[in-house]
């Protein structure tokens, strides 16, 4: 049995992202967001360190150095005039979190306090800045709850544990909705809409050793691009320096924004090698090829696969009252004390800077004129705007969830005001039941945790912190040969009642395409030691080209 | 790099978990599983190598899977703690994993949240200010901020609230995570919305049902001084000082 509802502007995910957009939407218009989490399980909470904006409330700073920042940070791929839109709406964003009650530590005048983080410079690179408004190192959960807080005073209606498996498009390439699969009770439901907006997240579970949640499994992405969107940049995904060994969990930047130093087996500062003049603080890219290439050569601990992340030297009250949260994962997770010992570290698969393509409303679009697809929008890390270009600074994924969360919120209800609904045929939800009756009556006998666990052993062998072209053909066939396995694939659990067990632990997560252009640069190209800087084909001209490239199969 | 550790350094671990589908039967049972897994890793990675390689039908929630998204809470040898937080060497050789007592169970480890956050969402869990904003941030000293520090750290796990004896007995008691979220507010010097949220906590249903037997202080994961918190709330309702 299908549910029907009929919203104005459906929202699928309760991220930063889509709580912000949903505090727009629904001043305006009848909404609904759609999320296989409750909202605050939402990963955005596992952010920690910082949101930067150039308050300049401990240091001169403006907007024009921050964008100089993210746009040389993402390697000149970055599409300049929608991060200097965001490094200059990155001030209100961070005052009006202040308003709606968000807890940001303080200066001792009272004002917003800032910190260090990575590839954050002043005046266009001559040394570290402090740009960095946080709360402790809970900074993504303080905006997760105080955008979850204000949807609460808002009275946002929620569908929460409903997982979106489809979008709707009318055959005039409208939005017309999306198919909702509700997990507790396993029945089909029907969201009609004008807009739809996803704001799903990202997908680092594909690799073995990752930050990320288990959840994040590029569902916006893959049911976009299964209807026929082409998703932007996917072969550009964020590795970050410091991960805890084996298990991926964040330690955020901000232990080297606080003063902690990377140190290899022989106890050298070895970021003074690779990038003189920010050291321990260059982007993430340039700090994982380096613990690439140090443990390459032999300088990892013990000469195996880790280095150490070292805090010995600080304060031990900074320690505590600023990194309260890594401080204690070091201690449960590895058994380390932080305050005395090093701790084990490997880079982690963290961020994924490509994904579906969006101007700087957060409308879908396609095509090299970049032209929207009525109704259809995303935000956040399943978006690719692209304010990250090839590498996405620390911090700026904050400052990109509330920026186009709020501007794809504001331009989802415009659209959904000045237009009628697509029309929907019946039975629209047929795919998806096929899709989903195949999964449980397969005769296929293959298990989707080994399917799973296979592609993200592999993902993270051969297209990990540093890629080259024979590694990644292999890659490809492996994705081909578990394309295949991932067909035959049948869920256990027949019944209806939470029958995956919520936020999709049966799913096998294969959103990524892997293309023959996606190269790694070696280690060592690093900006500081004067690489030319080429800006790359334009924006729209990767998107055209990444258009191209994808083969877009119909829907 | 991920490399696998050697077998000989696994641990045997035996998991006996409370389960229940009403689509099976109508009342739980109790099921044993036989795991091999690192010392080091995670009852949760335990549990997932149950539902990924011997019974797909076990449900559970789980999210983050280091102990900050509040989805994994469980009953674990007695306690509530989030299985992503409890290492298998510390249960070894075999531990008791149940739902979370309290609510309403739906399946396995899965329980009906809905009532857990109808009593967050009692204490107006959100800044109330009716003045016009500031053009930058409203000012608030260190001092200030430190004031309610401790409670903002709560990620709504449940684990206070369902480890609390009144609340398992009281169908009325808004539960401890109800009031650490109107503490975090009530302390908070831009807020005005106090004395609203006193009046909700002195209530029958409010803040005096708790009689301080610390059970979620030792339940929270988060290490929130629960208790301390709720007491800092009664004092707050008796004196309407905060």
């Amino acid at each position: 049995m299908t549910t029907t509802h009929t919203y104005d502007a459906v929202i699928v995910g309760a991220g930063g992202a889509g709580l912000r957009a949903a505090l727009e939407c629904s001043k305006e218009v009848k909404t609904a967001v759609v999320s296989k989490l409750y909202p605050t399980r939402s990963h955005t909470g596992a952010a920690q360190g910082g949101m930067c904006a150039a308050l300049g409330n401990v240091e001169e700073d403006y907007p024009e150095w921050h964008a100089f920042d993210t746009i040389k940070g993402g390697d000149y791929l970055v599409d300049q005039p929608a991060a200097i839109l965001m490094t200059k709406e990155a001030i209100d964003a961070v005052i009006e979190l202040e308003h709606w009650g968000f807890p940001f530590n303080r200066t001792p005048e009272g004002k917003i306090d800032q910190r260090r983080f990575g590839g954050h410079t002043r005046n266009h690179g001559e040394a570290a800045v402090r740009r960095a408004c946080y709360a402790a190192d809970r900074t993504g959960h303080m905006i997760l709850q105080t955008l979850y807080q204000q949807c609460i005073r808002q009275d946002v209606r929620f569908f929460n544990e409903f997982y979106v498996l489809d979008l709707l498009l009318a055959d005039d390439g409208r939005v017309a909705g999306v198919v909702a699969y509700e997990l507790a009770t396993g029945e089909l439901h029907l969201f009609r809409a004008k807009s739809v907006l996803f704001t799903t997240g990202g997908y680092g579970r594909m690799f073995k050793v990752t930050s990320n949640a288990h959840t994040l499994t590029g569902d916006g992405m893959s049911v976009c691009y299964r209807r026929g969107i082409p998703l932007e940049d996917m072969e550009m995904f964020q590795f970050h320096p410091t991960g805890i060994h084996r298990m991926g969990i964040l330690l955020s930047e901000a232990v080297r924004g606080e003063g902690g130093i990377i140190i290899n087996a022989e106890g050298e500062r070895f970021m003074e090698r690779y990038a003189p003049t920010v050291k321990d603080l260059a982007p993430r890219d340039l700090v994982s090829r380096a613990i690439y290439q140090e443990i390459k050569e032999g300088r990892g601990i013990d000469g195996k696969d880790y280095v150490y992340l070292d805090v010995r030297h600080l304060d031990r009250e900074v320690i505590e009252s600023k990194l309260p949260d890594v401080t204690e994962f070091a201690r449960i997770y590895l058994g380390v004390e932080p305050t005395t010992e090093p701790v084990p570290i490997q880079p982690t698969a963290h961020y994924g800077m490509g994904g579906i393509p969006t101007n700087v409303d957060a409308q879908v679009v396609m095509g090299p004129e970049e032209t929207p697809v009525p109704g259809l929008y995303a935000a956040g890390e399943t978006a690719c705007v692209s304010v990250h270009g090839a590498n996405r600074l620390g911090t700026n994924s904050l400052l990109d969830i509330v920026v186009f969360g709020r501007r794809g919120g504001v331009h989802a209800a415009r659209y959904a005001k000045e237009t009628d609904f697509a029309p929907i045929e019946d039975g629209a939800e047929a795919d998806t039941a096929v899709h989903l009756r195949g999964l449980l009556e397969g005769t296929g006998g293959d298990s989707a945790a080994d399917v799973r666990a296979e592609l993200q052993e592999q993902m993270f062998d051969l297209a990990a912190v540093v890629r080259n072209e024979e590694g990644l053909r292999k890659m490809q066939d492996i994705l081909g040969a578990l394309h295949e396995r991932y067909r035959r694939v049948v869920v256990m659990d027949k019944g209806k009642v939470f029958l995956h067990g919520p936020h999709g632990g049966g799913r096998a997560s294969m959103p990524a395409r892997l293309r023959g252009h996606a190269r790694g640069r070696g280690p060592g190209s690093g900006r500081e030691q004067g690489r030319p800087l080429s800006r790359g084909p334009s924006a729209p001209r990767r998107r055209a080209l990444a258009q191209a490239l994808a083969g877009v199969p119909g829907a | 790099m991920g490399e696998e550790r050697p077998d000989d350094q696994k641990v045997a671990l035996t998991i006996r978990i409370k389960r229940y589908n009403p689509e099976v039967q109508p009342d739980p049972w109790w099921d044993e599983f036989e795991v091999r897994a690192d010392a080091t890793d995670r009852l949760l990675d335990a549990l997932h190598e149950v539902k990924w390689h011997q019974d797909g039908t076990l449900a559970l929630r789980r999210s983050c899977a280091h102990g900050i998204c509040g989805s994994d809470g469980m009953l674990i040898n007695g306690r509530n703690a989030l299985a992503c937080k409890v290492l298998v060497k510390d249960v070894a050789p075999k531990v008791t994993v149940e739902p979370i007592r309290g609510l309403p169970v739906l399946k396995d480890l899965i329980v009906d949240m809905e009532p857990f956050f109808d009593g967050y969402k009692a204490v107006l869990p959100f800044l109330i200010n009716e003045d016009d904003p500031p053009d930058r941030e409203r000012p608030q000293s260190p001092e200030e901020r430190a004031r309610f520090d401790d409670t903002t750290k709560c990620i709504l796990c449940a684990c206070c609230t369902t480890s609390c004896p009144i609340y398992w007995g009281d169908d009325g008691y808004i539960g401890p995570a109800a009031i650490v979220n109107a503490h975090r507010f009530i302390f908070d010097s831009r807020d005005q919305g106090g004395d609203e949220r006193l009046d909700i906590l002195s209530d029958s249903s409010g803040v005096f049902r708790c009689r301080t037997t610390f059970n979620c202080t030792e339940a929270c994961p988060r290490g929130i001084k629960v208790t301390k918190a709720i007491q800092e709330v009664k004092r707050a309702v008796m004196f309407r000082r905060f």
